[in-house]
């Protein structure tokens, strides 16, 4: 039954392995862009998979901690700090804080209030974003540089930065592959499907909640970390709710619940977006439709539909 | 002089509460009758203020482009609900906060297509162009205190009707019984989208009104429609009641926020500051206002009994 | 049947990948706008004057066979910053123009310097790119943000205008406009009022302005903001009792929606459709018959863009990988521009005449139309930070 899926998995494992391969080999350096960003947006998508899908917490905000990786690298970029070292901990760490913050005030509710209140703070701090002015306010901050890992790493050679992306996103899977399959995962996804009974038995489910949140929080604040690294380029637009609403589709496309559904849904989504919007403007009128019919009648997502379950 | 100030800014904020109250009262009935969350609710507002704007340029007559609008608009409503939302109603929130994107992304550029990207011009018809003179020294535009009226004309019928009549008994049964009420015999399908469609008329109504004070362009529903999300919920979702003194004390906060926040900041912190800090705060009132509500009252200040 | 579903989904991801591959071909240049959203009516400004300019070179820019390459930024840097890099490593062409947005251009410009390509920009005029950041390869065929306010601000010192009211959106550019028009304006300021980015309602400001009773009032709303603003401001009576005074709030885009609201508005502007000179009203009359409407300053500069390629590619005789000599060409600014003379400062921003414009009825519908000039080659207020000698 798993065949059909073990062998996408590794067909889909070496072709992202292979791409810049490929990439050199065709002369078209251009597709180390596209599926660099497209595996940023998938790190993103995992980690709201890791709280929407195992742990069923509808967070409508999560581009903030997009966001909030994105400025944690950008802030000391602007006043001269160039370490990785110091940005990228700092960018887990703030949007890990952030989401602790969040977090907490959020799950004190429930359904459409979770959703809402989510995407209230996430709105909170796209308004304080573009009101700073020191730190470019809406125009945003330009990187003058990627990430210095003093000469160890890189990033300014495509394909060094293309092999600590795939690298991110292989070792993302791979924890959250350990945590769901943990106690701690098992919690999670029992929480989800029967919360009072869980709490009957004496978990303090609350915690667990707020944990699995603060993860995926400081998992997807990596990404924002990386996202202003590919742009080299900050902008508080990174946590416009059209935005959370994106990485949303991604996850729901892909199939949530699943680790490599949101892989395969950000790689579809954003393939779609260029290729819809290089052959007509109007490309909105058909992804459109296309999200309801997905949402209609492919419920489990591509990666539903790769197990052969739709 | 500055007490008349006050009150004409709390006018302000009643008006713009009233608008949020149109585009809150249909989908929080919505929500509450039929338990979906519909993100394209700001998509026909814009309908609405689409519709309205053509009839206008076809008829000339603004009392039959508001007729038009209202009827086209329930027709979209119901045409939406039948081929796209009936389904969802099984399914759970999340599922229905997608396709609903799906339908703004839709409905954007749709509106693209026929009428193109250009803002269309409207302009607030010539008997109500006028100012009242509601007190000395205070005179407010006709227009406004118009929306203000139908505002509260429609929150006193939505609550005869719900509470009163017969349709307004089915609808309160259909929210808390379903199978019971189709069980005798009751057309609960066709119910649902009557319902689904007299809340897209509400939208609609508040598109028209909005038609000609703001921008009518594709996507001018998305802005409000978070607005709304935040009236909503602050109120308590699927409560009539609720979207009412959500309106209101959203858009008193966020007008008066905006009007007297930096006023009152100068004083304390000095101009420069002010005029940094004020609008920066001004902009996030309403989302700090919801957590604040939500960290208190978790399901906002009138949460409906549902069953 | 579980393996066939798998199949389609992975040839789904393939067939992308290969629509994604298109063939190269040679005189390129990409052109980068919006298309889509709300904004997408200034990308289609743009597109259709690059459509008309290319008309009047028989669709050869510089002699060659042209092909212009449009894509979408949807508004957002980082959609920008992919398109460019498609641009340049897939497409692999000769020119990157157009951007609309200071913040996507921030992030695009140097991408395309950094590539080795010319970069003509089209409309965002970010003053990072007029001062330190400025680079050989970059030009501009428009202005630099804070000129359009600068004189406005000349203006309303000149007539001794004073006890004004000061609004713009709360955001990076609504704060460069102010700062703009306080350096030429020194009178009084009644106040500085920032307002919600994408604001709707003003009327809270509008009361809280007329209770102030200012003499005049300045203003930056672009896009739809302005016209929300310039009807409710005329909704409260306020249009015939204190004169307004905008930059980048009234303009052909918007004039259609705004209607007799806008009537005795004043604008700064280098350019408008009754500028007389030959080559704008050639410009706005084929353009008027081509597309049936009246085409907006976002129009003029980029077909003055593709102009300029044009001359570039003439000076070198078709040899584009003479990208000194394209350059040098360039500073030349040698082509019959819309908005008549047309000279280079050393930071590749042009310096150029800015007029008073004032909105009024014309035959049909409401047009702006030219009063005075207020600068007469205006330079910008960063090109002495531009590190660039020619």
């Amino acid at each position: 039954m798993r065949t059909p899926r073990t062998l996408a998995l590794a067909v889909g494992f070496v072709a992202l392995a292979l791409v810049p391969v490929v990439a050199a080999a065709l002369n078209q350096p251009f597709y180390l862009d596209l599926v660099r960003r497209i595996m940023i947006f998938a790190i993103a998508a995992v980690s709201l998979d890791l709280i929407l899908g195992f742990g069923g917490m509808v967070s409508f905000g999560h581009a903030a901690y997009l966001g909030v990786g994105a400025y944690a690298v950008a802030i000391p970029a602007f006043y001269g700090v160039h370490s990785g070292f110091v940005q990228w901990p700092l960018a887990v760490g703030l949007s890990a804080l952030v989401a602790l913050v969040i977090g907490t005030l959020s799950l004190r509710t429930s359904g459409v209030y979770f959703i809402m209140i989510t995407l209230a703070f996430a709105q909170m701090l796209y308004y304080l974003g573009i009101s700073i002015n020191a730190w470019g306010a809406d125009d945003g901050m330009r990187l003058a540089r990627r990430s210095q890992f003093g000469g160890a790493v890189d990033l300014g050679n495509p394909y060094v930065f293309y092999y600590v992306v795939f690298g991110l996103l292989v070792l993302l899977l791979w924890l959250g592959h350990r945590l769901i399959h943990a106690r701690f995962g098992m919690v999670i996804r029992a929480a989800r499907s029967n919360e009072p009974r869980l709490r009957a038995v004496g978990f303090a489910t609350f915690r667990y909640k707020l944990a699995a949140f603060v993860l995926a929080g400081a998992a997807c604040g990596l990404a924002g970390a990386l996202l202003t690294n590919q742009t080299e380029y900050l902008t508080p637009s990174y946590m416009h709710w059209t935005r959370s609403g994106d990485i949303m589709v991604m996850v729901i496309l892909g199939g949530m619940g699943t680790l490599f559904g949101p892989v395969l849904g950000a790689i579809v989504f954003l393939l779609l977006e260029d290729v819809l919007a290089a052959w007509t403007v109007h490309w909105q009128v058909v992804l459109g439709p296309l999200l309801v019919l997905i949402v209609l009648y492919a419920r489990r997502g591509l990666w539903g539909l790769l197990a052969g379950r739709g | 002089m500055s007490w008349l100030l006050v009150l004409e800014q709390c006018l302000n904020g009643l008006q713009f509460g009233v608008m949020l109250f149109l585009m809150a009262a249909g989908l929080t009935l919505v929500f509450g009758i039929m338990n979906l969350v519909n993100l394209a609710h700001g998509s026909l507002y814009m309908v609405g203020a689409y519709f309205a704007t053509a009839a206008f340029g076809w008829t000339g007559s603004f009392v039959l482009s508001v007729v038009f609008s209202l009827l086209a608009t329930l027709a979209v409503g119901m045409v939406v609900e039948v081929v796209a939302l009936r389904t969802l109603y099984e399914r759970d929130h999340l599922d229905q906060v997608l396709a609903t994107f799906g339908l703004i992304l839709f409905f954007n550029e749709a509106v693209a297509m026929v009428w193109g990207r250009t803002a269309l011009f409207t302009t607030v018809p010539k008997a109500l162009s006028g100012h009242l003179q509601l007190l000395p020294g205070l005179r407010y535009p006709a227009y406004r205190a118009v929306i203000i009226l139908v505002g509260l004309a429609v929150a006193l019928l939505l609550y005869v009707v719900v509470s009163r009549t017969r349709l307004g008994m089915l609808i309160r049964a259909g929210a808390s019984n379903r199978t019971m009420v189709a069980a005798l015999g009751v057309n609960v399908r066709l119910l649902y989208t009557i319902v689904f469609g007299v809340g897209a008329a509400l939208a609609g109504l508040g598109g028209l009104m909005a038609g000609p004070i703001y921008t009518v362009q594709p996507g001018m529903g998305d802005d409000i429609l978070i607005q709304v999300l935040v009236v909503i919920v602050i109120g308590g979702i699927g409560s009539i009641r609720g979207a009412l003194v959500g309106a209101v004390v959203v858009g008193m906060v966020d007008t008066l926020g905006r009007a007297f926040l930096k006023p009152m900041l100068s004083t304390t912190i000095g101009p420069a500051a002010a005029n940094d800090a004020g609008p920066a705060l001004a902009s996030m009132l309403i989302y700090i206002l919801m957590a604040a509500v939500l960290s208190f009252r978790p399901q906002g200040l009138f949460p409906a009994a549902r069953g | 049947m579980r393996t066939l579903r798998g199949a389609a989904v992975l040839a789904l991801v393939a067939a992308l990948m290969a629509v994604q591959a298109r063939a190269a071909e040679p005189v390129k240049i990409g052109f980068i706008t919006t298309l889509s959203g709300p904004a997408g009516v200034i990308g289609k400004h743009m597109k259709d004057s690059v459509e008309l300019a290319l008309d009047h070179l028989g669709r050869k820019v510089g002699g060659l066979d042209t092909e212009v390459i449009y894509r979408d930024d949807q508004r957002k840097a980082d959609v920008g910053k992919q398109v460019a890099d498609e641009l340049l490593k897939k497409d692999r062409v000769n020119f990157v123009a157009g951007i609309i947005w200071s913040n996507v251009m921030l992030a695009v410009a140097p991408t395309v310097t950094g590539a080795g390509t010319l970069m003509v920009g089209t409309n965002a005029g970010p003053h990072e790119l007029a001062g330190k950041m400025c680079n050989e390869l970059y030009f501009t065929t428009s202005w630099q943000n804070d000129q359009t306010p600068e004189a406005m601000g000349k203006h309303m010192q000149d007539q001794k205008i004073t006890d004004v009211y000061v609004m713009a959106p709360n955001y990076a550019a609504g704060k460069d406009m102010v700062n703009g028009f306080k350096r030429y304006f020194k009178g009084k300021l009644v106040d500085e009022v920032y307002t919600k980015l994408g604001q709707q309602d003003y009327q809270a400001e509008i009361t809280a302005l007329r209770a102030a009773n200012p003499k005049a009032v300045f203003v930056f709303y672009p896009g739809d903001m302005g016209i929300q603003f310039l009807k409710q401001y005329a909704q409260a009576g306020l249009r015939d009792q204190i004169p307004l005074f905008s930059v980048y709030t009234v303009d052909e885009t918007t004039l259609p929606a705004v209607g007799d609201a806008a009537l005795g508005n004043f604008e700064a502007r280098y350019w408008s459709p009754d500028l007389k000179n030959e080559a704008s009203q050639k410009y706005v009359a084929d353009f008027k018959k081509k597309f049936g409407y009246t085409p907006s300053y976002y129009g003029a500069q980029s077909y003055d863009g593709i102009l300029l390629i044009d001359s570039a590619i003439r000076a070198v005789k078709g040899d584009l990988g003479n990208k000194k000599g394209m350059v040098a060409a360039m500073r030349k600014a040698d082509f019959k521009s819309t908005r008549g003379k047309f000279t280079y400062n050393v930071n590749h921003h042009p310096i150029e005449n800015f007029y008073l414009l004032k909105a009024v009825k014309g035959a049909s519908e409401v047009e702006m139309q030219i009063q005075k000039t207020v600068f007469e080659n205006h330079k910008d207020a960063y090109y002495q930070d531009c590190p660039m000698k020619w």
